[in-house]
């Protein structure tokens, strides 16, 4: 029996996890694939108070040694299940099932994906979801960015330095994203964008060939690329909780800066909880005032 | 064994000539999750004896990942007497790493 199971070893996890420890509290981490989370992606995080610039590597490794120096167990299995017994809650995973008398859910997001029937397997053959990761992949070729938020804007100004020619395909007629990237990106000779367009099929052998990108109008046009980056949103990963915890329509739980649940005992952290700003530092501020909630809900028992 | 480290020169000699498997693990100093992989890669090179294990930096060996196709890293691709059998992209764990090199193909 732990005091505290944290589900998620990213930012808020981990954060949390520091957090329970410092109270004295028995905790176990369970994380489904690597620690850090999506800031192992980031090439170089420069809004961090403190360091000017940090690694998303060296930043995951720092935070989840400074978790495990303090004594929280951290162990990688996925969660499948998690369920209220009142006094104590259950998690189940993969390979075990383990209780608690508090829950912190931190299970971040994951890629929304275009959901075309072959594009799982083109993953790595022509189709990304990480322009920084593989953006070099494609000097002097042709690629394509799909979605109108600050991340797609972003990766195409990135993307217009590197590759021939850069296609931005966008659902509308204008972009969520912010105007100043989207100024940048009209000074780019490189740069065409294509509106109120969605793309329907990716054409490929080996790998990526064309994509068919269909006007709102009905129209049809297949546009030659090596690549495309995909940068649609994120879906929280809230799915195996949906049937304890409430989530709004988007699938992100509902909780307040207080970071409390529907449950009693059981509270969130991070990007799977509605909130305005998804950012490094809300994440681990999610994740000590989770935990801090976490700890005063034992206490009082 | 260690994990070897190839590049153009070598890698006709050190993967294609090998018989038996090889593992080649495409990475980049700045590639985040290639770091991550690498403990894994390192632990499963120690233990195993079923294949050899090598790295190759594609910053190094740009017609390398040319060649094969690579368009994200990490990518593993198991070779087996010289000839591409099985293919990962991303970040994997140690246990499927472990059935990329042991299991039938």
């Amino acid at each position: 029996m732990y005091d505290i199971i944290i589900v998620g070893a990213g930012p808020a996890g981990l954060t949390s996890a520091i957090y329970a420890r410092r109270a004295s509290k028995k905790v176990l981490v369970l994380e489904a694939k690597n620690y850090g989370g999506q800031i192992i992606n980031t090439l170089d995080i420069e809004n961090y108070p403190v360091e000017a610039h940090i690694s998303g590597f060296d930043f995951a490794t720092k935070l989840y040694e400074q978790a495990k120096g303090l004594g929280a167990e951290i162990v990688f299995e996925k969660v499948v299940d998690i369920k209220d017994n009142g006094f104590t809650k259950e998690v189940v995973t993969d390979k075990n099932t383990y209780s608690c008398q508090a829950l912190i859910l931190a299970t971040g997001s994951e890629n929304r994906k275009l959901g075309l029937s072959n594009e799982e397997d083109l993953i790595g053959k022509g189709v990304s979801y990480c322009a920084t990761c593989d953006g070099a992949f494609y000097r002097k070729k042709k690629v394509a960015v799909v979605g109108g938020g600050n991340t797609a804007l972003e990766d195409a100004l990135y993307l217009a330095d590197i590759a021939e020619k850069v296609y931005l395909i966008h659902r509308r007629d204008s972009f969520r994203g912010e105007d100043a990237t989207v100024n940048l990106l009209k000074e780019k000779s490189n740069v065409e964008f294509v509106y109120n367009s969605n793309v329907t099929e990716l054409i490929a052998g080996d790998r990526l060939e064309k994509i068919q990108v269909t006007n709102n109008d009905g129209s049809v046009r297949e546009i030659e690329v090596n690549g495309v980056f995909v940068a649609v949103g994120r879906i929280p990963e809230n799915q195996n909780f949906a049937k304890l915890i409430k989530l709004d329509q988007a699938g992100y739980i509902i909780a307040g800066e207080d970071c409390n649940t529907n449950v009693p005992g059981i509270f969130v952290a991070g990007d799977n909880r509605v909130k305005e700003v998804k950012q490094l530092v809300t994440a681990t501020a999610d994740g000590a005032v989770a935990a801090t909630a976490a700890v005063k809900y034992i206490n009082n028992r | 064994m260690a994990v070897i480290e190839a590049n153009n020169n070598n890698f006709e000699k050190v993967v294609l000539k090998h018989t038996g498997k090889v593992l080649v693990d495409f990475n980049a100093e700045w590639c985040g999750p290639c770091k991550m992989l690498k403990p894994s890669l390192e632990a499963v090179a120690a233990h195993s004896s079923d294949a050899k294990i090598v790295s190759v930096n594609i910053d190094d060996a740009e017609e390398l990942a040319e060649q094969y196709n690579v368009a994200s890293i990490p990518c593993l691709v198991l070779f087996e007497n010289g000839k591409e059998v099985k293919r990962s992209v991303g970040l994997i764990p140690k246990d499927a790493i472990e059935d990329m090199i042991g299991g039938e193909n």
